[in-house]
Order: structure tokens, then C-alpha cells, then sequence
């Protein structure tokens, strides 16, 4: 390509001294001192998360402290990138949730793999898995990244429950007529 | 058979014509044209009781006056349709020539939305926790004519969930639709009706007769029939989804009937073994023993490593001291029943390479066979070794001879194959004098004797085909990967080639085939991709004389 020379105007006086050109970056420097604060001291300051922030996805618990997930795999299944793994296992007899029978043996989801879609959570018939308000995951190491069954139900808590339908279903099978 | 196959008679299915045996009922004929007709209660290997009333549709037979016979024809000339007035199950049913059958009609939908809603009424819609979601008929039928919410008030019922019927079938009684097939399955297939319906109405419970449970080697067949999840295997309840399993066709190995089966696997670990229908061998049904016989693929007894004198070494190094082993000295060689019929036909090559003057030696599994799907010859090829020339007459219960032949000094090396020799009836002493090669797919009480250990691959790790007792040709898939272990095939060739010093020998199914349907008359113009999924009869009349152990049992009767 062929070059063009273009003529610059030469500088004047003032404009060889920068000092105008410095000042009126201060001025500015000075206005927006005086502004209100627009960002945010992070860590020390969190910002505030709104109800529907898909964050990490956790494991959560129902008021009586019951596991609502009953390892039925959909979200295994639907996850697309394949982050979600579980062991199913069942239930023991006399542990006071005998009737759910189903729960995970074990619960990992790969936080390297997972993209925050939220199928899972739309996907869980329990709603036993929330994409919670975490948005910062991170570890030193790749095996610290899978979550195991343990931390995503520290992760989780407890939220409330709408339904508590297996606790129906334990009241109607109590009180049923003998046929 | 054959008279049901020409006896060819035109019905019309949606307006379509479809020719069907005659006689045939509805719903099979349905099936024959590519519609289905929805039922939970019909199965085509049990009596027809028509209780789900799922399968109604409308069906109209060619008008004929009464009085006279004459056909009854419209304007047009053609013969009048006279529509029942009332739709009838089609699984009770039998077509007839010139009948019509709407299976789509406004009617009919509405009479399967109806039956829908009664079916759900008292069920508990459970699927998260329900072992047959995925491959559930009532699922699936209430995606296609469920109403998607209840009209219903009142609570369900409850019945007793977690009912053990037997050792290992568990019984959850609210999500039975008492369909059946499970009762008329044991008094009907089994004769030994265990089970049974009390209580009335919405409060029918499937129960076991007082003081009986459901145990018999059959029992798991029912769990395949209960089109819901009321029935569910002990075996394989909660461990895995229906939907992630990989299915693979396969062969049951636990006797020369040779029973069809689908494997059922994820990412390399098989959850559980389904039969396959086939109905000149085993109709729907299969053993509940030989459907715990994928267990031992992960098996504390199976052989990982190649080793020589204990120590583990490299294939490569194991396989050429086998092949220096066995044409060192005088051979004699042990094959198996249990391998596949490529496996025996490397060995019987090995054998004319390096084991002239002795024969290979066969060794009896013989046990009580129950006339129905397991027959008295507990392996799964014997067949397949006097096609491939491994042998020529019966086994032997105990290797004797053999073990005469070894305290006589005639034999320098053995090798066994699949079999363990102290089993067959060898001492540890005759072990100890020869150089005792021992290939297999578990560790046996010889094979810490053994100079060469070769570890080989279960059934459900390789592809290769069996021939059972009816001479019927069949062939497996490999269901899982096999992990650090040589295909046998593999392991045989590389001996194979070390020991006669050719300059190709065939080194996978496909070629071994072409190589043995060129060589062997019974298997003229037969492939390995050739065999269709309900196998080939293979001609083995040269082998009639031989006194095979088997009795009758479903689909075979022994030659007199």
C-alpha cells in the first residue's frame, strides 16, 4: 500500500508547555472525586444478588432438614456439558425417611465443566438442586472443583418448602384405612 | 407354523390393507402394519386375559344378509362394513378375512384417555423414584393419552409398598395396575402359581399365596412383564436410570441352551442382563441365575496380569513363551466349551501345529437341567467344538488319561484353556511335572502352578459366536471394554503365529470366519455380520451318534 503523508499543525506555545492540557485532566481527576461512589471494594463488599442469579448449582435441604434429592439422575441426564454425576443409593429402613426410599449415595458436579444454564435446577421434580447466589468458585487444585455430595449441601442450606409432600404422603399412608 | 404362513387372509387396518396370518389377533396384526395398539395386560408369550382394556379399537366385519348369505352392498356396489357397535379389546380379537379396524378414530382416543384416567386415579406418579421410568408403558401411554392433571378430589389409596415377594422381587402395590401378566406368567409359563389378587376393586393386592413366596429360578421374568414398576429387582433396584444404559444383543453362557439376552451397561459397568426375545429358542423369558452372571466381570478371582513363572511381564513376552513352551516339548491341550466358536477353531489350529498326537481334552459341565431354559450341558458351545473340529466326541467328566499320559512322562506341556485342570480331576503333582500354561478369565486353583499365565475376557468383553443345543448358530456383541487384556483372539493368533511360523494367521472374528467358512462345510457362506439376531441352524447331522446329555427342554427335544 502506498503511504500518505499527512501534515500535522505544529504545536503552539501553550500546547509545547503541556500545562493546559495537564490541568484540564486534573479538573477532572478533582469533579469525579466529589461524584458518589459507583463501584464496589471487592472482596471486602459483595454486591447485591438478585432472586433469579443463576450461581452455582447446590444441593439443598427442606425446614426439616430432610435431603429433598432423591437421585432420580434427570438432571445427570439433561446437563449438557456432562457435569453431573451421581451414585444412586437407597434409603434405610428405619431412618424415618424409609418411605422416600430413594437418596444419592454420592453427588458431584465438576465445576470446570459446569456453564450455570440452570437446566437442572428447572429439570429437578424435588426441586433439590438451586443455582443459589455463588458466583465465585475456585480452588487450587482440579479435584477441589468437583463438588462433592458433602460440600454441595453446605453450599446449599436449607430453603423453604412449598409442598413438603413426602410428608403427606407419610401422614396418608399412617392414617389409611386397613382394607 | 407353516400352515399359519400360507394361510394368508386381508384386513384393514386404518383403511389399509395388511395380509396376516389368519386366526392372528389384533394387536400382532397392528404390530405387523407398523401401528402399535396401546395395552398394558397383552403379552404375546402369555394367555390373553383382557383386563387393562388399554387396547379397545372399533372393528367392522363385511356385511352378509342374514337370511340369505348374500353379501350386503352399498351404493356403489361395494360391501358394506357393519362397524360394531361398541369398540372391543383387540388382544381378544382374531382377525378375520375382510375385517376393517380403526385404531385412531375419535372413539377410540377417547375410550384410551378414559382408561388412562382410571389407570392414574390411585397411582402414585412416583417416576422420580420409580426403577421402571424410562421404559415404563403406562409413562408413555400417559404422554399420549393423559388427561395431564386430576379430576380427582379425594386422596389416593394406599397399599403396601416395599412388599418382598420373593428373594429377589420387590412389590410396590400402589404403582400395580393389575394388569396380570405376572400371575398368568406363573401359572401359565412356570406352572406354579405363587401368585395372586385379594381384596376388591381400587384395593386389589398382588400377594403370594399363604406360605409361598415367589422364588423359583424364574422369578425375574415378572419383573420384565410389569409393564409399571411394581414389580422391581432386588438385584438391580436403584442403581441405575433405564435411560443411560447402553443395551448390547448377547448370549446367556450358563448352559447349551443358549439363551438370548441384552446386556445392559454404562461407561463400561454392566447393571444388568434382560432376555431377548427369540422364539425358536427362549420366547421372552430367561434364568434369574444366569442373569447374575455378569458379576463376574469385576470378579476378586479375575486375571489381570500376564506373568511367567508368578512374575508379571509384558503380553508380548508371556505370549512368545507360551508358543516357545508349547513347541518345545510334546503338548496337550485342555479347550473349552465355555470359549467361542472362533476361540476353538485358533485352538484346534494351534493343536495341528504342535499337538499332533494328542487329542484336545474336554471336560463335562454337567448338571440337572429343569426342562426349561437350562439344560443338563452347562456350557455354552460344546457344539461349537466338534463343528470346529476341537473334538469328536463327548467330554469327559475326569481327565484321567490325562493324567496317565502326564505321571507317564508323554507330556512335556499343557495348556488349558478356560479350564482348571485340578477341577478336571488332575493332582497338583501332575501339574507340577509339566509346564503348565494356563489361559482363562479367573484365577483357579491350578493356576498358581502355572509356568505362563494368559488372562482372557468374559463373554461380555468380546464378540464371538456360540452354538447351542439345537445346532442354532447365535452371536454376542461386546458389551464393555476390556481393560489391559488382549482379546483371546488376539492372544491365540500371536501363539498361533509364533508356533508355526506363518506368515498371516487371522487375527479377528472376521476373518477367522472367512477362513472357517471356507474350511468347514456346516458354516459354508456364513459371515460373522451374516447371522442374523435369531441365529442360524448350522447343519449338525455329522454329530447325531454322539449321546448328548440335554432332555427336553423349551423349543428342543432331544433325537431319540
Amino acid at each position: 500500500m502506498a503511504t500518505k503523508v499527512v501534515d500535522r499543525r505544529p504545536l503552539s506555545w501553550a500546547e509545547k508547555t503541556y500545562i493546559p492540557q495537564i490541568l484540564s485532566g486534573l479538573r477532572i481527576t478533582f469533579r469525579k472525586m466529589f461524584n458518589p461512589v459507583v463501584t464496589l471494594e471487592y472482596p471486602e463488599q459483595r454486591p447485591t444478588i438478585p432472586d433469579n442469579y443463576r450461581g452455582v448449582p447446590t444441593l439443598v435441604k427442606d425446614p426439616h432438614g430432610r435431603e429433598k434429592c432423591v437421585s432420580c439422575q434427570l438432571c445427570e441426564f439433561v446437563c449438557p456439558p456432562k457435569a453431573i454425576r451421581i451414585t444412586p443409593g437407597s434409603i434405610d429402613e428405619a431412618s424415618g425417611n424409609e418411605h422416600i426410599e430413594k437418596a444419592p449415595k454420592d453427588f458431584e458436579i465438576n465445576m470446570l465443566r459446569c456453564i450455570y444454564c440452570g437446566l437442572c435446577q428447572e429439570v429437578c421434580p424435588e426441586e433439590a438442586i438451586v443455582l443459589q447466589d455463588i458466583f465465585s468458585a475456585n480452588g487450587y487444585t482440579r479435584q477441589e472443583m468437583v463438588y462433592n455430595k458433602k460440600k454441595l449441601y453446605e453450599l446449599g442450606g436449607t430453603l423453604p418448602d412449598k409442598h413438603f409432600k413426602w410428608d403427606k404422603k407419610k401422614k396418608a399412608s399412617e392414617q389409611a384405612p386397613s382394607h | 407354523m407353516s400352515d399359519a404362513k400360507d394361510n394368508l387372509i386381508s384386513i384393514f387396518i386404518d383403511d389399509v390393507e395388511v395380509k396376516v396370518p389368519a386366526g392372528i389377533n389384533l394387536v400382532d396384526a397392528a404390530e405387523m402394519a407398523g401401528k402399535e395398539i396401546p395395552h398394558f395386560c397383552y403379552h404375546k408369550h402369555l394367555p390373553v386375559s383382557g383386563n387393562c382394556r388399554m387396547c379397545l379399537v372399533e372393528v367392522g366385519t363385511p356385511g352378509r344378509d342374514r337370511a340369505t348369505g348374500e353379501p350386503i352392498l352399498d351404493e356403489n356396489g361395494v360391501q358394506k362394513i357393519m362397524w360394531m357397535p361398541k369398540p372391543i379389546i383387540a388382544c381378544a380379537t382374531n382377525a378375520s378375512p375382510g375385517m376393517h379396524v380403526r385404531t385412531q378414530s375419535n372413539i377410540i382416543k377417547h375410550c384410551r384417555e378414559g382408561i388412562m384416567e382410571f389407570l392414574l386415579l390411585n397411582h402414585p406418579l412416583d417416576c422420580p423414584i420409580c426403577d421402571q421410568a424410562g421404559e415404563c408403558r403406562l409413562q408413555e401411554f400417559a404422554t399420549d393419552y393423559g388427561r395431564g392433571y386430576s379430576r380427582c378430589a379425594e386422596d389416593k389409596n394406599v397399599k403396601p409398598k416395599r412388599t418382598k415377594l420373593g428373594p429377589r422381587v420387590i412389590l410396590d402395590d400402589e404403582r400395580c395396575i393389575l394388569c396380570s401378566r405376572c400371575v398368568r406368567f406363573c401359572s401359565d409359563v412356570m406352572n406354579d402359581g405363587v401368585l395372586g389378587f385379594t381384596e376388591r376393586g381400587s384395593y386389589s393386592t398382588l400377594t403370594c399365596f399363604p406360605g409361598r413366596e415367589l422364588d423359583n429360578n424364574y422369578s425375574l421374568n415378572t419383573v420384565d412383564l410389569c409393564p409399571v414398576g411394581a414389580l422391581t429387582s432386588t438385584d438391580f433396584r436403584f442403581k441405575m436410570r433405564s435411560w443411560f444404559l447402553k443395551e448390547t444383543k448377547s448370549i446367556c453362557t450358563e448352559s447349551s441352551v443358549g439363551v438370548n439376552t441384552v446386556v445392559n451397561s454404562r461407561e463400561g459397568v454392566i447393571y444388568r442382563i434382560k432376555p431377548r426375545e427369540n422364539v425358536e429358542v427362549n420366547d421372552s423369558w430367561m434364568s434369574d441365575s444366569g442373569r447374575l452372571l455378569y458379576k463376574q466381570v469385576a470378579m476378586e478371582s479375575r486375571m489381570s496380569d500376564y506373568t511367567i513363572e508368578g512374575k508379571p511381564v509384558t503380553p508380548d513376552e508371556a505370549l512368545q513363551e507360551a508358543a516357545r513352551l508349547l513347541s518345545s516339548g510334546k503338548s496337550a491341550f485342555i479347550g473349552s466349551a465355555n470359549s467361542s466358536v472362533e476361540e476353538q477353531w485358533m485352538l484346534a489350529q494351534i493343536i495341528k501345529k504342535t499337538g499332533d498326537s494328542v487329542p484336545c481334552w474336554l471336560v463335562a459341565h454337567v448338571g440337572e437341567g429343569d426342562g426349561f431354559l437350562i439344560s443338563e450341558d452347562r456350557t455354552p458351545n460344546f457344539r461349537g467344538a466338534l463343528l470346529t473340529g476341537l473334538t469328536d466326541k463327548m467330554p469327559e467328566d475326569k481327565l484321567s488319561a490325562l493324567g496317565a499320559a502326564i505321571d507317564a512322562g508323554e507330556i512335556d506341556t499343557l495348556f488349558s484353556y478356560n479350564e482348571c485342570p485340578i477341577a478336571a480331576g488332575l493332582s497338583v503333582e501332575q501339574i507340577k511335572k509339566v509346564k503348565f500354561i494356563y489361559m482363562g478369565t479367573h484365577h483357579c486353583d491350578a493356576s498358581q502352578y502355572a509356568a505362563v499365565e494368559l488372562p482372557g475376557l468374559t463373554v461380555f468383553e468380546k464378540k464371538g459366536t456360540f452354538i447351542n443345543q439345537q445346532f442354532r448358530l447365535q452371536r454376542f456383541e461386546q458389551a464393555v471394554p476390556s481393560e489391559g487384556t488382549l482379546n483371546d483372539i488376539k492372544s491365540l493368533s500371536a501363539v498361533l503365529a509364533a508356533v508355526s511360523s506363518a506368515k498371516s494367521v487371522p487375527e479377528c472374528v472376521d476373518s477367522i470366519w472367512q477362513a472357517m467358512s471356507q474350511s468347514i462345510a456346516p458354516f459354508k457362506d456364513i459371515s460373522f455380520n451374516s447371522i442374523s439376531d435369531n441365529g442360524v441352524l448350522v447343519d449338525g447331522s455329522a454329530f447325531e451318534h454322539l449321546p448328548f446329555v440335554e432332555g427336553k427342554s423349551l423349543h428342543y427335544e432331544p433325537k431319540a
